[in-house]
């Protein structure tokens, strides 16, 4: 499977994502340049961490009028696996890809710290391979995590099973606990906590890997 | 032109006699710019004119020293990759003490930028920051609201900017002292990795090859930063927040990437940040390290602001710029990788052969100085020193404990000694998913994915013990350091060091940088950690008040990449032991501790007595025992003595120990004392903790075993303490934040 790793000005869990996928995990891990339009092939796209443009005006604001995300909102509606983490996260959301937001953790401060999580659901690409119930411990580092959205959009997400993880104890305000959501195709996931710095023993946990063995299988099945 | 008069030159803390050596040096008397341009070269923050005469007694080689100090920063060899490249580190510490007090959220961040392009410049990628920091304490009835501002102020901006540069924070310490009260200190190190065919050096090589300046564009802030930071604080340098710059880490986050990419053509020849003193510093230096010079012509640098002088040009200390030298008929190449990031580069000169900073302004010349002479050739002064300040007693009062237990819980809550969770839960430390081991143990451990070894780094510093003793105090912290490294199972390669004091003009404040500078070269010699870089923040006073003599150490070491060992004890039911013993202890030597300062709130006689080569050899057993697997934790004792160490160790995951001592000492000095080489571990195979102790020749002691949640220590069958784990880890836990939060409702 190709994962490809997109590489904003400021992205800087870029290499993360790609040593977790390519070497980690053993797949195919290409980068991908913000001012193109082209995926190179990639079978899933991962928008990674870090600070996009600064994160000036407001997290993932600027990023989505970027050239490539034109062609990961295409690849998207086509049905492709796009995986956003932490500011990828904020971009899904900034860009209508998500519904919510994410805004100042509860707080005000920026949060380092592994946390707990349950997956909301394992009907998804992203989660199937996560045993239901199971708390996996997955580190948080941002600073803008709360995740809200109105009323009506939680109790959809809630009603459709779209809620792709909840943190055991909620470390930043999230509005129901939520720590990652799906789009409604189940195609689109975005979480704040950081898999890809669970996939390694040496890291102190590895639980993080469920998300990328999900997409892997997920994959396989459909190919 | 404004006229140089005696009053001008006095304003640019240029002495008579310097001015002097200005004139001779030009032959004939300077203009504005030029006097401007000398002023921040030979200010103490640049030219190191009161320590250099002593800074060359500190060791500066090894055999793995690939460049020391004198350069953006020092690089050390790392060893060889599976393909048999060389690979290097690159690491310094700077500190950014001056600006954290007027202006702490950018005075703290800026200082993290400017120590990361240290790094970059010379081609190495960031992989770890670490901070020392010093406040005044939280409580303190007058100012305790300014200090708890400050504090707020600094973490907020070393997480803003490395949060956002992308590096991971790993570690560091922070303790408090009244004497910081009017003079926070930031000092930050940090660490690269690189190729060793990739390393790149600050000098200005080939006649006629493009100078390029790139990154934010040149503003008003700053000018004279180099020259504040020379001076003491007075009432007046609160007003002086228009001279501290202001951050963009994102911005250096381009340059770092364009930077690395831009070095990968090979049209690079040279290249170098423009931290203090800006592009003054950086032309001079460059051409004074090639032997060359330097012209460029200011109407080409990117201004942010209109109508700049020349003279605020060259003085700025906006952030965020590098300037550096392409092979001619290259610079395109160079130019296309910054023009990809987005980044703002302009050739604004070229080398000479001709060994001059010359520098013109729309073709007119408006300073013409040669580059060594200016760079290299500061005034050194061998300021006159007599004994260290030192205003407290050699005798103390009596040390009774009231109560041995309440102690345990005074340290617990205690400023110095209590979790320092709140600060660096703030800082994204596993950005990149090299660290092994990050904020909390001993030492940081980062891993080299390229090479399968690992790097561990402990920073250092008691302003206690240096005051009632620089040399001893300063000999004791690199011991510590040395020791955290052990415990990770680490070999100590190399240091670097940042030499924080008072007013060099006054002969005891200079006897205490002697001291200090000494004893460090001494420990330094003795366990073969030579000092490849650093820096000296002298003037460190307010109204007339020094602070603590506070040199800090990064000490810096090597070791296979493997599982960390950590600090804490993992299960109950080891046995535990104390490697190196019991230690000695008298009352004399009580008087720096913590249990003197936060129990007893006194401070008197000596800090605790150093054998250099019985240290060592506890170093080098407690290393084979990591590293043979032999032990499932290892933490040193140090400050709070050995009853804080073992309630440190129980704190990680709650397991607890019963201890029984056989000493003579009172239990005040056996609980408390703080003498060194000594490091606690918890094993399930005694035979061979005892066997590699005993291959070194030091005691290991078996004090005990690991329990389920309860914390006891007994000396010859009586109870001195005993405890569940988890109230005492509460209040260690939650002092600082419950510190912290009252303000909000004070």
């Amino acid at each position: 499977m190709k994962f490809g790793v997109v590489v904003f000005p400021g992205s800087n869990c870029d290499h993360d994502a790609w040593y977790a996928t390519g070497t980690n995990l053993g797949q195919q891990a290409e980068f991908l340049w913000h001012s193109d339009t082209d995926l190179k092939g990639s079978d899933c796209v991962i928008l990674p961490g870090g600070f996009s443009y600064g994160d000036y005006l407001r997290c993932g604001a600027i990023a989505k009028f970027s050239p490539i995300l034109g062609a990961v909102k295409k690849f998207a509606a086509d049905g492709g696996l796009v995986l956003g983490i932490c500011n990828g996260f904020q971009i899904l959301t900034e860009s209508g890809l998500l519904p919510g937001a994410l805004v100042r953790n509860r707080g005000l401060k920026f949060i380092c710290k592994p946390v707990g999580l349950v997956a909301g659901t394992t009907r998804s690409a992203f989660t199937h391979a996560i045993p239901e119930g199971k708390k996996l411990m997955i580190p948080i580092a941002h600073g803008e995590g709360c995740y809200t959205a109105d009323e009506r959009v939680m109790d959809e997400l809630e009603a459709e099973g779209r809620v792709a993880f909840r943190y055991t104890e909620n470390p930043n305000g999230s509005l129901r606990d939520i720590a990652g959501v799906l789009n409604a195709q189940r195609n689109v996931m975005g979480m704040m906590p950081h898999p890809e710095r669970a996939t390694d023993p040496l890291m102190g946990s590895v639980d993080g890997l469920g998300v990328f063995q999900s997409l892997i299988q997920s994959f396989a099945l459909h190919k | 032109m404004s006229q140089i008069t005696p009053e001008v030159v006095a304003a640019h803390s240029i002495t008579p006699d310097e001015y002097e050596r200005v004139v001779s040096i030009l032959g004939r008397e300077p203009n504005i710019t030029e006097l401007g341009i000398f002023s921040v070269m030979w200010s103490e923050h640049c030219s190191y004119k009161s320590s250099r005469v002593h800074l060359k007694k500190l060791p500066t080689k090894s055999k793995l020293v690939v460049c020391g100090p004198g350069e953006n920063a020092g690089i050390m060899d790392i060893g060889k990759d599976a393909e048999g490249n060389d690979w290097c580190i690159a690491f310094k510490i700077e500190s950014h003490n001056h600006p954290s007090f007027i202006e702490p959220f950018q005075g703290a961040a800026t200082g993290v930028g400017g120590i990361l392009r240290d790094i970059f410049t010379m081609g190495a990628r960031p992989i770890a920051v670490m901070d020392a920091l010093r406040f005044g304490p939280l409580d303190d009835p007058e100012v305790g609201r300014r200090n708890r501002h400050i504090i707020e102020g600094v973490v907020s901006g070393i997480a803003h900017y490395g949060n956002c540069f992308g590096v991971p924070t790993v570690g560091g310490e922070t303790t408090f002292e009244p004497s910081y009260n009017g003079n926070p200190l930031v000092n930050v190190f940090a660490l690269g990795v690189f190729r060793k065919d990739q390393i790149f050096y600050g000098q200005a090589t080939g006649t006629g090859n493009p100078v390029i300046y790139v990154g934010a564009k040149t503003g008003r802030d700053g000018i004279h930063g180099a020259t504040m930071a020379s001076d003491e604080f007075t009432e007046e340098s609160k007003q002086k927040r228009p001279n501290v710059q202001v951050g963009d880490p994102f911005m250096e986050k381009l340059l770092l990437e364009a930077c690395l990419e831009a070095m990968q053509t090979g049209a690079i020849s040279g290249i170098q940040d423009m931290g203090a003193a800006g592009l003054t510093c950086s032309t001079c230096e460059m051409g004074s390290r090639a032997g060359t010079g330097i012209e460029i012509d200011l109407a080409m640098v990117p201004q942010r602001e209109t109508g700049m002088t020349p003279y605020e040009i060259m003085l700025s200390e906006s952030q965020e710029r590098m300037l550096l030298v392409a092979f001619q008929g290259r610079e395109q190449e160079v130019l296309d990788v910054f023009k990809k990031w987005g980044l703002d580069a302009r050739i604004v000169g070229s080398v000479m052969d001709d060994g001059m900073m010359r520098v013109r302004n729309h073709g007119e010349i408006v300073a013409e100085i040669p580059s060594r002479p200016l760079a290299d050739e500061a005034p050194l002064y061998n300021r006159p020193f007599t004994k260290p300040a030192r205003n407290v007693p050699m005798d103390g009062p009596a040390v009774v404990s009231k109560d041995l237990l309440a102690d345990l819980f005074t340290l617990a809550g205690s400023q110095d000694l209590c979790s320092k969770r709140w600060i660096w839960e703030q800082y994204d430390y596993m950005v990149r998913t090299n660290t092994l081991a990050g904020p909390g143990g001993d030492a940081a451990i980062l891993r080299v994915k390229e090479t399968g070894r690992s790097i561990a780094m402990s920073l250092d510093g008691n302003g206690r013990y240096c005051y009632l003793d620089p040399r001893e105090g300063t000999k004791l912290m690199v011991a510590e350091c040395c020791r955290n490294l052990a415990c990770v199972g680490a070999e100590p390669i190399g240091a670097t060091n940042n030499l924080n004091f008072g007013n060099p003009q006054k002969p005891e404040i200079m006897a205490q940088i002697v001291e200090a500078i000494e004893g460090m070269a001494e420990a330094c010699e003795f366990f073969e950690t030579p000092i490849t870089g650093g820096n000296v923040s002298l003037y460190n006073e307010t109204l007339g008040d020094a602070i603590f003599p506070s040199p800090v150490m990064g000490v810096v070491g090597l070791l296979q990449t493997q599982a960390p060992v950590g600090s804490g004890f993992v299960s109950a039911g080891r046995q535990v032991y104390v490697i190196g013993g019991l230690g000695e202890a008298e009352e004399l030597r009580m008087g720096g501790t913590q249990y003197a300062k936060q129990v007893m709130g006194a401070m008197w006689g000596l800090p605790p007595q150093l054998d250099m080569d019985f240290e060592k050899r506890v170093h080098t057993a407690v290393r084979s025992m990591v590293l043979a697997g032999a032990v499932d934790s290892a933490h040193d004792i140090s400050d709070g003595g050995l009853a804080w160490a073992l309630a440190e160790c129980a704190f990680p995951a709650g397991v607890g120990v019963a201890a029984d001592l056989d000493s003579e000492l009172k239990p005040e000095l056996l609980l408390y004392h703080e003498g060194p080489s000594r490091v606690v571990v918890s094993t399930g195979d005694a035979a061979q903790v005892e066997a590699l102790a005993a291959a070194q020749g030091v005691p290991a002691m078996r004090i005990g075993t690991t329990t389920d949640g309860t914390l006891a220590i007994r000396n010859r069958g009586a109870v001195l303490i005993e405890t569940a784990v988890a109230p005492l880890k509460e209040k260690w836990a939650t002092a600082l934040e419950t510190m912290l939060h009252d303000e909000i409702h004070a």
